[in-house]
């Protein structure tokens, strides 16, 4: 790395300003680049040019996983392992291992859901060199952040402040890595 | 057609424009973001109230009644509680069937309105859904205990154990125990990640004013969050899922519970009503408990500009329309058994609203059918007391329509020679009675160090946080 630094990070008082801003930067090319705001921004993720999120695709394995988990079990546990005929009724019917499939279904897509976006998002992840910028709390109340890493390969000290400038950011500061 | 007469005024528009009908603020007084973060994380910050100590005394004192109920129980035997023949289910099995219909209002606020786009959901999950989670911890009491020797209860989940005997998959109380353990589950995962971004914001302020033990518990459960907008991204996909999947959770869960009646052949509970009604009765309840609370919380903390009129509205409007549902509901089942010309059903029916329990019978009748029905006037509605007592009404009818459900029925089945009454013992009161501390400490410990309110997603649907909000020059793009 040609800088020892993580990056650039500009300051931003309103929801608007960040919105234009980012527009501004995605427009520049980058691609290493985030913006830090108190709650989720309505058309941020466009505006960045963000890819849909791929959770559901971990949600959906998930739910598959849950359903024939339930499904197996019950026909393992009922009609293989040790068989009590109950009632008269068959030994094993999707009929009525279907609730407890479909409970098994919803806890396994919300376990694959929350442990997707853990890891999609790298979390739990305590030390950040974002975290360490003094000014970062305000970016959990209210105030906005955009965040340029030096290790884009577009990311050039001089012109990305320029850039962050020019896009009306304040307080443009380096952050330590 | 008389259309010589109109040419001079056509009567067709060439263009139908709907009303644009004005939005009532969610926070009033246009509050800005760092007066969301100072109201609810103040609360959390402050120097503990003194009426907090006096309800903690209080709901602790309560609580006890619950613990000396269930060890009583436990070192003498399930005999203590007054269920027998003809009713094996008693008390424990009404208590359970209305705590956790108390618990589905919390999941419908954060689910089902998400989904719904109904932001006026934002002030008010975050409690609902804490609700919910101790609704379900008071009803799990009731079942666990039931079952007789507790410490056998792990027998309810499929666990290899010394007898090799599995579960029987075709019962419907099997399914309760899988519907009910996802249910608690579930609601908790997505609990804690509506949490994860405020308990950032309370790391970091906890961490400004030099706490650093709470600042690393706060810091601990915020998983490191640092507001990313590729995490945003991430994260309000998987919240949407979550809503998505606790949606059809919430309605399965009393579905099934209420299959533990209508799968079996008693007079009144076998019918095919019951899962709507039972799910529509588990709404009702449990936005009665949300205004028992919720009111109560806006007026001590001063919380007008984030529960405003507009929030009581709606919430007011929900209890009618549920209500009503199981007003209709009510009259159906009776519909029902006549036109059924079942003799049995009939009977049931009648001896419910004139039999020895008709007066549990009219007490649920005037609390859930009668009380909703004033939520019309706009009047009412904007008397928060008076609309507090009715929620205590909504409270007390719910608990008296399981009862009524279950001892009417068993105790009047289809052989007289097997019929009997039911009444509750000390032991059965005093645990139930308890049930109210437990849910009660829980509470008073989440709005004292958990925030109450979900600042992130407050200030997402304030004006400010609109993109394009004012001067701007979005049209151009």
């Amino acid at each position: 790395m040609a800088t020892p630094n993580y990056g650039l990070i500009a300051t931003f008082d309103s929801t608007p300003d960040l919105y234009h801003a980012a527009e501004k930067v995605r427009d520049a090319g980058y691609k290493n680049w985030d913006c830090i705001t108190p709650f989720p921004v309505h058309g941020l993720d466009k505006a960045m040019g963000l890819r849909r999120s791929t959770v559901p695709r971990i949600s959906l394995a998930g739910g598959i996983t849950g359903f024939c988990t339930g499904m197996s079990m019950i026909w393992w546990t009922g009609a293989y392992d040790y068989q009590i005929t109950v009632g008269g009724k068959p030994l094993f019917s999707p009929m009525f291992a279907f609730p407890v499939s479909y409970e098994l279904t919803i806890l396994f897509t919300a376990f694959a859901t929350i442990g997707g976006m853990f890891f999609l998002n790298g979390l739990p992840m305590h030390y950040h060199p974002v975290l360490k910028y003094d000014q970062i709390k305000r970016g959990m109340d209210d105030t906005f952040f955009i965040v340029i890493e030096a290790r884009d390969p577009r990311f050039n000290l001089a012109n990305t402040k320029a850039l962050l400038e020019q896009a009306g950011g304040k307080e443009i500061k380096e952050l330590e890595a | 057609m008389a259309h010589a007469e109109t040419a001079a005024s056509p009567a067709i528009l060439d263009e139908v424009k709907p009303a644009v009908l004005a939005r009532p603020d969610l926070v009033d007084h246009d509050r800005s973001f760092s007066w969301i973060t100072e109201k609810i994380c103040g609360i959390i910050e402050g120097k503990t109230p003194a009426w907090w100590w006096w309800c903690f005394g209080v709901a602790c004192f309560v609580a006890s009644f619950t613990v000396a109920g269930i060890t009583y129980l436990v070192a003498t035997g399930v005999g203590v509680w007054g269920h027998r023949n003809p009713v094996n289910w008693g008390w424990p099995i009404v208590n359970f069937v209305f705590w956790i219909g108390i618990g589905h209002a919390g999941t419908l606020i954060s689910a089902i309105l998400c989904l719904l786009r109904q932001k006026w959901r934002t002030s008010i999950n975050r409690a609902a859904e804490a609700m919910t989670i101790f609704a379900v911890v008071c009803a799990g009491i009731f079942p666990v205990f039931h079952v007789g020797r507790v410490w056998y209860a792990w027998f309810l989940f499929p666990i290899p154990n010394s007898n090799y005997i599995w579960q029987n998959f075709r019962s419907p109380l099997e399914w309760d125990v899988f519907a009910v353990s996802t249910y608690g589950t579930v609601s908790v995962l997505f609990w804690y990640v509506g949490m994860i971004p405020d308990l950032a914001t309370l790391r970091d302020r906890f961490q400004a004013a030099g706490n650093k033990t709470r600042s690393w518990l706060y810091g601990f459960f915020a998983m490191g969050w640092r507001g990313s907008s590729r995490h945003w991204s991430n994260y309000e996909m998987a919240y949407l899922i979550l809503a998505g999947i606790a949606t059809p959770l919430v309605l399965s869960v009393h579905t099934i519970v209420s299959f533990d009646f209508a799968v079996s052949l008693i007079p009144g509970w076998h019918t095919t009503i019951f899962p709507p009604y039972f799910v529509a009765g588990a709404i009702f309840s449990g936005f009665g408990m949300v205004l028992t609370l919720m009111l109560p919380l806006r007026a001590i903390y001063h919380l007008e500009d984030l529960i405003t009129q507009y929030h009581i509205d709606c919430m007011c409007k929900i209890t009618l329309a549920t209500g009503t549902i199981v007003g209709y509901a009510y009259a159906m089942e009776f519909f029902i058994a006549w036109y059924s010309a079942n003799p049995y059903e009939g009977f049931t029916f009648i001896n419910r609203a004139f039999g020895p329990y008709a007066w549990a019978y009219w007490i649920m009748i005037s609390c859930n059918v009668i009380t909703p029905q004033f939520f019309w006037f706009k009047k009412i509605r904007e008397n928060t007391t008076l609309v507090w007592v009715l929620s205590i009404f909504v409270n007390v009818g719910m608990w008296f329509e399981r009862f009524v459900i279950i001892c009417t029925s068993l105790t009047r089945d289809y052989l007289p020679s097997s019929w009997g009454n039911m009444s509750p013992t000390i032991v059965d009161i005093f645990t139930f009675f308890g049930t109210f501390g437990v849910f009660s400490v829980l509470f008073l410990l989440f709005i004292r160090f958990l925030p109450l309110m979900a600042m992130a997603e407050i200030k997402a649907v304030t004006p400010r946080a609109d993109p394009h909000a004012g001067h701007d020059d979005h049209a151009a793009h």
